[in-house]
Parts: C-alpha cells; structure tokens; sequence
C-alpha cells in the first residue's frame, strides 16, 4: 500500500498531514520555512500563478486577480453567492450550473483554483518525503451536501490525487483527540472555521467513533465575523474622513486583513489599536473586545439553533453531553467559547492546536485506510436527508439525515405514457418538503426502457451514499434484469468531461517556476517600499528640502523602471537604495509624529480640570 | 437475510439494546469499507454492499418503535422504504376532538395573529394530544410488543393489525401536533435550523 497523505482544505488556511511510522502519531508537514499553515489563496500574476503566503501578499495590490476564501464557493451555483459577492474583488460570471470566476482574460472554476491549493501541499509532501504522492484523504465540512463533496474531489483529481476518502473535518479532529485516548463517552465537536460552522455529536467507545447526529452552516465562520468588523469599519470612516471606502477593492482588501488581524489580537487583548496608511490620510482606530462581541455576537448565536437540532436528533439533551471538543480558528474568540460553554454547561477542550487537529485526524483516517491503524474505526452520517421529487413537487424522502453511511435505498419506477422508452428522476437534498426549497443534486435519465404498455416495465433503482458521503445512483430493469443505462446531469458539478479538461490544462498553467516566483516575491517587495515612500512624500514631503525631495523621486523613478524589468537583482539593488535614501525622510516623519503627540497631550493635560 | 438475521437475533420485539449495539461494532469493525481498501474491487464492492445493510439493520433495530415497523412491513412480506408503513388515521375515540381542534386550526389560519385566548386553548390541545402520543407509543413499544413476543403463529396476525391500527393513530396525532405547533408559530427548533438551507 502507497502513502496516503491528509489534507485539510481549509476556507483561509490549508494543511497536510502524515503519520509517523515511527512513533504512529500525526503530524503536520511543514513548509521549507517551516510553516504549517498555507493561506488558501492563489493569485494569477503575469509571471504566473502563486499560492499561500506570496499569494496573501497580492490582495491589496492585485484584488482582482487573486482568489480567497474559494471554499465557500465548491459546488455552488451563481444564485446561491450572488448576494454576497459585493464583498469579493474578484468577479463571478452569472448563469447556469457551477460558479465560474472572472480572473483576468479567463474563466476558472473553484475546483480549479482549490486544485491549485492541493497541488502544492502536494509538492509540499513530496518534497518532505522525497518520493512521489497521489493518495490523499480531504476534509470537508460535515454539513457539505453531495454537490459541495464532489466538487472537493474533483479539486483532488484536478491536483493529480487519488482522492481515497472525503471525511468530514468534526469527525477528522475526533480521530486525532482519539488516538490520544484523551476522550471517551458521548462527546460534541464544535468546530467553527474560516467560512464553515459544524457540530457533531459522537459516541466514542473503545475505538468505535460513532457519529450520533450532524447539523450545521456551510456559510458561516470567521469570514463573516471579519465582514462585520469591516462593516462597522466603514461607517467610521466616513463619519471621521467624510469617504465611503466600499467601492475602493485595494481599500477593501487592506480593511479586511487589517479586521482580521485585530479581531485576532483582541482574542489575548482586552483592546488594540488598527492603522491602515490610506493614500489621502491614515485611518486609526481603538476596537475593545466589547466593540467585537457586540458586532459578532448575532453570529456566534446563530450556531446554537444547529448544536440543539443535533442533540434533539441524536435523542440527548446537553446534560448528556461528556466533553466539548472546540476545533477551527474561529474558536480562539472568546466570545465563541463562552456560548459554546454555557450551552453545553461544560468547559469546552482544545488540548490539540485548533488549526491542526482536522489535518492530523485527516492523517489517522489515511493510516486506517493504509492498513496501519485496526483498532479505530468512524462511522459517519450523512448531514442531510436525501429525496426525490414526486408529482405536484413534493420530496419523497429515501435516505434521512443522520443515517449512518455507507448506506443505501431502493425505489421502484415505472412509465406514465405507453411506448415511453426514458424516465426522468430529480434527486434533492435538504429537509423541505418541496422540491423547490431542496438542494438539487442532479438529474437521472433512465434510458433505453423498451417499449411497453404504460406502467409495465419495472425499474429498481438503487440510492447508494458510500463512505465519503457522494451518492451513486444504479437501476435494473427487473422483467429482463439487465442495467439500465443512467446518464446524469449534475445541477452545479462538473461532468467528467469537464475534470479532464482541467486536469490537461492544468499542466500549462502549471504552478510558476522557482525562478518566476522570486521575480514576484522582489517585485512584491519594490511596491510595498514605493507605496510607502509615495505616501511619505504626499503626507510629509514638506519636511525635506526641495534638494533631497528632488533625489526621493529620482531614486523613486529608478526604481519603478527597474519593477518593470525581469532582472531581479536590479529590482532589489535600486529597492534597497530607495529605503537607504528615504531614511532621514522616515526619521524627520517619526519626530513630527512624537512631537504632535507630545502637543497633544500637553494640550489635553492643560484643559483638564484640576 | 432479514434485519433481525443480520445480528444472529431471533424475529422478537425484546432486543437488549446494549447487546445490539456491541454485534454492530463488532461486525462493523469486519466489514466496514475502511477494512477492505487494500483488497480486490470486487472484495471493496462487497463491502460496501454488506456495510450499507448493516447500517440499514441497526437503524431500524436500535429504535423500539421503528423496529416494530420494520416487523410489520417484514411480516407483510414488502420491502418497500422506511416510513412508509401506514398511512395517518385518526383514532375513532377522538374524532369529536379532533373536529373542534381542525376548527380551531382553521380558525387560527384564517386570522392575523392569535389573540391570548386562542393561543392558550391550541397549546391546551396540543398538550393533551401530546400525551395521547406518549401514549400511543408506550403501548406500542410496551403491552402491544410483548403480546407480540408472547402469542403464537395463530396469534400474530390479529397483533399484527392492532399495531398499523396504532401505528396509523400514532402519525395522525404526530401530523395534527406539527400543524398545531406551526399556527402557534412554534415550529420546532430542528425544523427552524434545517429550514434555513
């Protein structure tokens, strides 16, 4: 049996994870720099395509050219992200079946972009191991509906993996709290990630790990909590500056990063302070925790409906509940914590770094399925009842939400009309009884039926929802009991036309050499240093003599006709030299700025009544 | 091989739910697909068949009240889909009640909103109804499905007919409880939490 690696792919961060033969337990392979985590971003630059850190770094210069948070659109249709696409830079063409983004001159599809996120902690692994990988266990979010599933292994097969299992990411981090033997008994996972909520309730005994019940929300997590913040952001900023910043894509990106980065430094602080240099003035801002919590607190409570629809499915109350596992980095927020804790009347554990713990059950699911791990094994449900519409609209209901998986139905068809040689069926997924609220998964057509009286053939189709939780659809015509050929329509996946396409074309738009990489890693560089010292100049030019200002803007001017160049030593030489000869610019900026503090404080000191 | 065959037990009602849930990890940790990786497409296919019966088994085991309508629709000989046992029948006892509350839910339909005093006698009938559901259900699952397990081949089919007669009593009342829930607005929370999708 071949490796197999574990990968997590996250909303904001991704990781891959291997066990150890060693010592047998998980453990996260790290970047050449050493980093675990790799941001879920990919930027499509001229010089090619980069992903993760040097990708994060494009956001504010290039916002609509690189793509993040992609998880949030797998297997979606445009109707379902219309709403919220005011917020991404990028743009998503409108039509029929799967989302497709805008980016530059071509369209890509979010397996596409998350294929690129695999590839390379594929290349990670590989590089790790010095030997090739094409096995992989992935992680999806519990509540992920079929479509969402197969668009996540498509990504797989697009990277060049194998995808072996899609297991779900509450139940991953399980495995690994597991095979530590911390927990036993009925436990709850709550695992609030980047864009994704889930909560599973498990019985774990004696390396059974059996999922009772499931319930989530594949479109809520830390990504709208920053949305919030940069919300309230904005409003700010147009009271105190008199601009309206949500039109500005680059402002937006640097709103939100800088949100992001605050809502995180507010979880260990009780207040911090945000800055964000705009091009016409630098925009300050004290946020206490309390101004968080009273922004997000509607979201964090939108996560409870689900936790008690699991525990009333799964037939338990919260008192019945032994432990409280928290995973996802959105649990660091106190805020979250302390709901998740009053709920369940227990202190939640997170023993195992929130950020690994689903990429390392992710490498104990791998092991299992390598014949390493015998004495574990999970048995997952499917998050959603799954159906078939019926005359008038109405779902049928064949597979309930909270069946254990693998699991299968049988239904019969027949024909309404003489001489009717195909019958159509549409399967859904949710818990409406009307088709139209449903998940619409795909169409079947059940072709080459002979030619028969009406009602007469017999047709046995049977529903299989396999381990990784993907439905498979075969039927019999029973009277001769030969297959029926099926031919389906995926309502927003790929065919597998499409996945061979990509997987092709893939291999020209190839992730960008070394060599292209570090011209984009300088050229990155040389902006950042421009953009500061033209902000300088517009903000604090009158500090320096008409002689040194002369010398600012020629060196400036060098600079940014080097940027142009593909010569990278010549981009970084004139960069250093731009910072050498703005120094004392930098330093006159840094005295005006203390002295006007000072002033200030004076002036404060001064009013104050004594 | 029917449910009860799965797990080596015989076709009664009384299963030791301790024990039922041990057979299923143990023959869980046999076939479970995660097992079978590494083996042939045909040993994986088997697999994952005997797997998915498994789990189709325990489901309907586990649950006192599906078991019994799994054993009726067993002893009919169909093989039709869970759920679909019976169809809902009101139960000839309540029918004059069951009148006054249509009326009252017809009523509270053709109305804005709930004045306190409509809302206080719908919640009094959903109570009442409630209980008569319990009650159901403990007769299913108690004296009905012991007499199952006492009585003999002659015995049985009488049995048989008093449990889709309570069974049928049992999904009418589960139908009236849910449209009284929603004309009060208080639709049960996991309806709330799946409706959002």
């Amino acid at each position: 049996m071949s490796r197999i690696i574990g990968i997590d792919l996250g909303t904001t961060n991704s990781l891959v994870a291997y066990v150890d033969d060693k010592t047998g337990l998980p453990r996260v392979i790290p970047d050449a720099e050493g980093h675990a985590l790799l941001p879920s971003v990919v930027s499509f630059t001229p010089a090619g395509i980069v992903v993760g850190e040097a990708a994060k770094r494009q956001l504010v210069r290039h916002p609509g050219s690189t793509v993040y948070s992609v998880k949030r659109f797998m297997g979606r249709g445009y109707e379902d992200v219309k709403d919220e696409l005011c917020y991404f830079p990028f743009r998503v063409c409108a039509g029929e079946g799967p989302v497709r983004l805008q980016v530059n001159d071509r369209e890509v599809t979010p397996p596409e972009v998350s294929a690129i996120i695999l590839k390379s902690l594929r290349d990670r692994a590989e590089t790790f191991f010095g030997e090739p990988v094409d096995k992989a266990v992935i992680t999806v979010p519990a509540y992920f509906n079929d479509s969402q599933r197969q668009a996540t292994r498509d990504a797989g097969r697009i990277a060049g993996l194998d995808v072996v299992r899609i297991v779900n990411e509450p139940t991953a981090a399980s495995l690994a709290y597991g095979l530590q033997k911390l927990h036993e008994g009925v436990i709850a996972v709550y695992d609030l990630g980047g864009g994704t909520f889930d909560i599973s309730i498990l019985r774990v005994h004696d390396g059974i790990f059996e999922v009772l019940a499931t319930n989530g929300n594949t479109h809520l997590g830390g990504d709208d909590f920053d949305r919030a913040v940069v919300l309230w952001l904005l409003d700010d900023i147009r009271e105190r500056h008199g601009v309206y910043l949500g039109q500005d894509a680059e402002a937006m990106q640097e709103l939100r990063l800088a949100a992001e980065a605050a809502k995180i430094r507010l979880s260990s602080a009780e207040r911090t302070q945000l800055t964000i240099p705009f091009d016409a003035f630098t925009y300050h801002r004290d946020i206490a925790r309390a101004d968080l919590e009273r922004l997000i607190g509607p979201l964090v409570e939108r996560t409870l409906g689900p936790c008690r629809a699991a525990l009333t499915d799964a037939g338990l109350t919260a008192a019945d509940i032994e432990h409280v596992v928290l995973v996802g980095g959105s649990t660091r927020v106190p805020l979250v914590r302390a709901r998740v804790q009053a709920l369940f009347g227990k202190t939640p554990h997170s023993q195992l770094n929130p950020d690994e713990v689903v990429a390392l059950g992710a490498a104990v699911q791998a092991q299992i399925l390598a014949g390493g791990i015998t004495n574990m094994l999970l048995l997952d449900v499917t998050p959603l009842s799954l159906g078939i519409e019926t005359l008038g609209g109405i779902v049928s209901i064949l597979i309930p939400r909270n069946t254990t998986i693998p699991t299968s139905a049988r239904e019969m068809f027949t024909t309404s009309v003489d001489g009717q040689t195909v019958v159509d069926m549409h399967v859904l997924q949710g818990e409406r009884e009307l088709a139209k609220d449903c998940r619409s998964l795909a169409r079947f057509d059940l072709r080459g039926i002979d030619p028969m009286p009406a009602g007469m053939p017999k047709i046995e189709v049977t529903f299989l929802i396999d381990a990784n939780g993907i439905l498979q659809v075969t039927a019999t015509e029973l009277r001769t009991g030969k297959a029926a050929a099926i031919e389906v329509r995926p309502t927003y996946g790929l065919s597998d036309g499409d996945v061979e396409r990509m997987v092709e074309e893939s291999f020209e738009y190839a992730e960008a050499d070394v060599e292209a990489r570090m011209l984009i890693e300088v050229r990155n560089e040389a902006d950042t240093v421009m953009t500061h010292v033209r902000r300088a100049l517009a903000q604090g030019g009158g500090l320096v003599d008409a002689e040194e200002r002369r010398r600012i803007e020629a060196a400036l001017a060098e600079l940014a006709g080097a940027r142009e160049t593909t010569d990278r030593e010549r981009i970084r030489d004139k960069t250093t030299e731009l910072n050498r000869i703005t120094e004392h610019l930098a330093e006159l900026m840094m005295d005006a700025a203390l002295r006007s503090a000072l002033e200030s404080r004076r002036a404060a000191e001064l009013l104050e009544p004594k | 091989m029917d449910y009860f065959e799965v797990f080596g037990l015989p076709r009664r009602l009384a299963v030791d739910g301790a024990e039922l849930q041990r057979r299923f990890y143990e023959l869980s940790r046999r076939h479970h697909p995660d097992f079978h990786h590494g083996g042939s497409a045909d040993e994986q296919a088997a697999a994952l068949e005997v797997s998915a019966r498994l789990n189709a088994a325990y489901r309907a085991l586990r649950d006192p009240i599906a078991r019994v309508e799994y054993l009726v629709r067993l002893e009919e000989g169909r093989d039709t889909r869970e759920g679909a046992t019976v169809k809902p029948k009101a139960p000839p006892e309540l029918l004059a009640e069951m009148f006054e509350i249509q009326e009252a839910l017809a009523e509270a339909k053709a109305a804005d909103r709930l004045d306190d005093e409509a809302r206080r006698t719908l919640r009094g009938q959903r109570e009442h109804l409630r209980e008569r559901h319990r009650a159901e259900e403990a007769r299913l699952t108690g004296p009905l499905s012991e007499a199952w397990d006492a009585a003999d081949v002659a015995g049985r089919p009488a049995i048989r007919e008093a449990f889709k007669r309570s069974l049928a009593t049992r999904a009418y009342l589960r139908t009236v409880i849910d449209d009284l829930g929603e004309a009060l607005g208080e639709d049960q929370e996991e309806h709330v939490a799946h409706h959002r999708h």
